[in-house]
């Protein structure tokens, strides 16, 4: 699956199907995240249950602290 | 634009930038706040500063309120030395227009947000580490705050000062800060947008974060209790008496994956050593103990706030 990543094409492995599996695949998995899909925010507790397709456009934000 | 009063919660690389983007700006005030003294280390990144204020030691907020007064002369910089937290936020935010966010850890962070949301003053977010950075406006009453993006204290071992953080991504967020900042000293609207940055990897994110606004957040929401800045949330230091050690023990509970820890700070510190209860590692001349709950002793320092310093620069 190609899908728009922060802007910039990527071909996803066949098995990742979810926002959770994308998120792990990059491994931000256990970082504190906004997520948005196709220009709607993604919320946490949808991450398992929103499947990705061709096409999508992803944007991910993740926190870093410091300055 | 010279009647605004701006704080800057910082003074390491994105303080720095800011700062004196600001005061050639001509923003009439600008208080700049930090805990910590120039290093040889800042000098890679932390514009302020000369080898000379290195070589002295000079504490970061002095050697900022010289220079920037060498850059315009005509306007009000006020330097104070203190470690920020939720006790004395509320005190250095009379009179304020806006709080420009440079610290270096989400502890600080989520007590000057507290205050900001409280005190209806605009706080620009900004934060970056190795090539990469984010920043995002907080308007109080109107958009999320970093407590609704936020539900615990992240426990990340990266850090400017074990990853490192290279300048030019430093200048992009301060960049966004400051225009931010002007902006609204000029009366224009800010949109709840958050932005992120790889200057390396040239990559680019923004989100419309506006549907992330929690009407039950503790900070922002109906029932605010402003949690952040309540004695019980502060992390508390003991010194340890005749160990030349202090402890730290963090007011709300802050779960540490002690092994994907280690993985992170391999490299930055030495002498690692790991077990199911505990993380022990040196770290410049100091030796640290960290345990799961967030608990850590910090060897060689019987200074509380160099054993804070030390602890966020391994610790976000």
């Amino acid at each position: 699956m190609t899908i728009q990543l922060n802007g910039k094409k990527v071909n996803l492995p066949g098995e990742i199907s979810s926002i959770r599996e994308l998120l792990a695949f990059y491994k931000l998995e256990n970082q504190i995240l906004v997520v948005e899909l196709n220009k709607e925010i993604a919320y946490k507790e949808q991450y398992s249950t929103q499947l990705l397709s061709d096409g999508d456009m992803v944007e991910i934000v993740h926190f870093v602290g410091g300055g | 634009m010279q009647h605004a009063h701006a704080i800057i919660i910082g003074a390491g690389a994105l303080g720095s930038a800011s700062a004196e983007m600001l005061a050639r700006a001509g923003v009439g005030n600008i208080t700049i706040v930090d805990r910590d003294y120039v290093e040889w280390s800042n000098l890679q990144r932390q514009q302020l500063y000369s080898e000379e204020d290195a070589k002295k030691k000079l504490p970061k907020a002095i050697a900022a309120k010289t220079r920037l007064e060498q850059l315009n002369s005509e306007i009000k910089i006020n330097s104070i030395i203190a470690d920020i937290n939720g006790l004395n936020i509320e005190e250095l935010l009379k009179d304020i227009s806006v709080i420009i966010d440079a610290t270096d850890n989400f502890e600080t962070r989520l007590a000057v947000n507290d205050a900001a949301v409280k005190h209806n003053i605009p706080f620009i977010f900004g934060a970056c580490v190795a090539s990469y950075g984010l920043t995002f406006p907080i308007i109080p009453e109107k958009t999320p705050c970093l407590h609704c993006l936020l539900n615990h204290l992240p426990a990340e071992g990266m850090t400017c000062d074990t990853v490192g953080v290279i300048s030019p991504i430093v200048q992009i967020i301060a960049a966004f800060q400051v225009t931010n900042v002007l902006q609204l000293l000029t009366g224009q609207e800010l949109l709840p947008i958050i932005q992120s940055f790889d200057i390396w990897k040239n990559e680019k994110a923004e989100i419309n974060i506006q549907g992330l606004k929690n009407n039950d957040c503790p900070t922002c929401g109906e029932q605010a209790t402003f949690p952040y800045l309540s004695f019980e949330n502060q992390t508390k230091a003991d010194v340890l008496c005749g160990r030349d050690a202090i402890q730290l023990r963090p007011g709300t509970s802050r779960l540490i994956q002690l092994e994907s820890l280690s993985e992170h700070l391999k490299g930055s510190v030495s002498h690692i050593v790991l077990n199911p209860y505990l993380l022990s590692c040196s770290f410049e001349e100091y030796r640290i103990v960290l345990f799961k709950d967030g608990r850590a002793i910090i060897h060689g320092t019987n200074e509380p706030s160099k054993a804070r310093a030390i602890y966020n620069r391994i610790i976000q």
